[in-house]
């Protein structure tokens, strides 16, 4: 075991005149948090693998589904224009949420994974070969990693990995060797899954472009964190899930640069997608519908609006100095416990704390925290890589978003010394 | 829930002091077995007397229910031959997924494992070192069987 117990991380710096998030009232709008699991209420700390949905989101949903639904971009009925209606304002909705020029450059998704995915196939593909390099860090989800070694085998081209400390930060000038004229793609995280770890995306743009190449950004854990402006950071792609936004699952978003997308060939085909079809030629639709064939997730779309319009009503800084305060407390809290590593400390973090346990095993913890009521994420959190360098087959993860308090931390705390006294 | 249906005493103390915990060299089989979802990796070694396993350790890393099952079986099946321990397996293994599987007096601390089938998501913790030893014992008789 060689799980690194670094100095306590200094907390981002929260500024004194953020706006203050009234949790308690917060929370009322998500019925799920007033259930109770194994008897207990509910500490729900796994909010980085997917959020629960307020009221409004749900509402929206039903409200779509009650009086809009048909399919889309089809029909001259009345429903079938307000369906229309429901979604391209939801693609309007994400334009704003993220800055992008146009709507043109919001390509709905099932997540983060199939937009990745889009580009890998639609972009690198038709565009590597050998001798072309994809560069990626060490700390990437497997979404981030697995598109690009199917990229690898079917065209011949290299990837790269950008190594991380222990503590889980980008090793700046490592990165900056590997980056060179061989450079097509770099694909990262905004933010760290396992670790939390906030990477300089701004830094890694810049140093891109300056190379020649094109940046796309997994930014699933960002987005609900962050003000995320697509255009301030130069991203070339920037991907993101709904569902980690408090919206439904199955709904996610790719931006990508109008130009690069309008020279992509679609990726599948099928209705929407196309303006004509003959059995001798079909002619492609043009942006964003070239790349959204078959009838969409509408419902979906509708949902993450309405999330859009939740967090921007609670205020992203506010969130963002809410949760800066719990993971905070929670650091300072478990730093004192002496039976626990935490796993994770860069200096610019998200509210993500992932730690071990003297003595027992993440599964064991998880398992004994759920009998307490409080969930956490347990395993590998789908970066296998990370935990492989760190020499740690598994975390247990607590993740906070805008509904959690301190007294969650207090049961976390709490649940910890009972895990420690069951198994020691 | 009740947590000491699934860490019942005889699970933590296994799972403390694990018996039978190492290698054995030589050894007349040997098998890894490793659960990449959970990370959980073990080793299990046998020494064969004819049909009978005449000695069993096991060593890696894994959740409480991992170790303390591995331990469990090493003290379940050694002495006895292939055949006992086979119908050991089924035994543990409808205990493991059954509703309401009877505890076979034949389990004996085994039975210890019963709370597993409550939380579905640890079944396999609990299966892995069964799953390891039946392919350490198809090593083994691959190795008797060219002597």
């Amino acid at each position: 075991m060689a799980a690194n117990i670094s100095p306590v991380p200094r907390a981002a710096a929260v500024p004194a005149h953020a706006p203050v998030l009234d949790a308690a009232r917060v929370r009322r709008d998500f019925p799920i948090l007033d259930r109770l699991v194994n008897g207990q209420p509910l500490v729900y700390l796994d909010s980085a693998a997917s959020a629960q949905e307020p009221r409004q989101v749900l509402r929206a949903v039903e409200d779509y589904a009650t009086q809009s639904h048909a399919n889309v971009h089809r029909g001259v009925h009345a429903l079938s224009q307000a369906a229309t209606a429901a979604f391209e304002g939801a693609r309007e909705r994400v334009r704003r949420f993220i800055n992008a020029r146009s709507v043109r450059e919001i390509i709905f998704t099932r997540g983060t994974t199939e937009a990745i995915n889009l580009v890998a196939q639609a972009w690198a593909r038709e565009r590597l070969g050998p001798g072309d390099e994809i560069l990626i860090t060490a700390l990437e989800h497997h979404a981030n990693i697995v598109p690009w070694q199917m990229v690898r085998e079917q065209t011949g081209c290299e990837l790269k990995v950008a190594p991380i400390d222990r503590r889980g930060e980008l090793l700046w000038d490592e990165f900056l060797k590997l980056l060179g004229p061989r450079t097509r793609l770099v694909a990262v995280a905004h933010v760290s899954n396992a670790l939390g770890t906030v990477l300089p995306v701004e830094r890694i743009v810049d140093a891109a472009h300056a190379a020649g190449a094109l940046v796309l950004i997994d930014g699933a854990q960002a987005v609900p964190h962050t003000r995320v402006d697509v255009q301030a950071i130069g991203a070339d792609f920037y991907t993101f899930s709904g569902h980690k936004l408090y919206a439904p699952t199955g709904i996610g978003v790719l931006y990508g640069r109008e130009a690069l997308l309008g020279a992509m060939p679609p990726w599948q085909g099928g209705g929407d997608m196309i303006l004509s079809v003959s059995f001798e030629k079909t002619t492609y639709n043009e942006l964003p519908y070239k790349f959204e064939a078959g009838t969409p997730n509408i419902s979906g779309a509708v949902g993450l609006a309405a999330a859009m319009d939740y967090v921007e009503g609670l205020g992203l800084d506010a969130i963002a100095a809410h949760e800066q305060r719990l993971l905070a407390a929670a650091t300072a809290e478990l730093t004192r416990l002496p039976y626990i590593q935490l796993i994770g400390t860069a200096a610019h973090k998200a509210s993500v704390l992932s730690f071990t346990m003297t003595g027992v095993h993440a599964h064991d913890l998880g398992t004994v925290l759920d009998a307490q009521g409080v969930a956490v994420r347990t395993g590998h959190h789908c970066a296998m890589p990370v935990m492989t360098f760190l020499g740690i087959p598994a975390t247990a993860r607590a993740s906070f978003a805008c509904y959690n308090t301190e007294d969650d931390v207090a049961r976390l705390v709490a649940a910890l010394a009972r895990a420690r006294e069951v198994f020691v | 829930m009740d947590l000491k249906d699934l860490y019942r005493d005889v699970i933590l103390d296994h799972n403390r002091q694990p018996r039978n915990f190492g290698s054995l060299e030589p050894a007349d089989g040997r098998a890894d077995g490793h659960n990449p979802l959970c990370g959980d990796r073990l080793s299990v070694f046998v020494r064969l007397d004819g049909e009978r396993v005449a000695d069993i350790r096991f060593e890696g890393h894994g959740c409480a229910i991992s170790t303390a099952s591995a331990s469990l079986m090493t003290e379940a099946v050694k002495g006895k031959d292939r055949a006992a321990i086979a119908g050991l397996f089924n035994k543990v293994h409808a205990l493991l997924t059954q509703p309401h599987a009877a505890a076979d007096a034949e389990l004996g601390k085994l039975a210890a494992l019963s709370g597993v089938r409550e939380f579905p998501a640890r079944v396999k913790c609990a299966s892995l070192c069964w799953h390891t030893l039946n392919a350490a014992l198809a090593d083994g008789a691959a190795t008797v069987s060219t002597e």
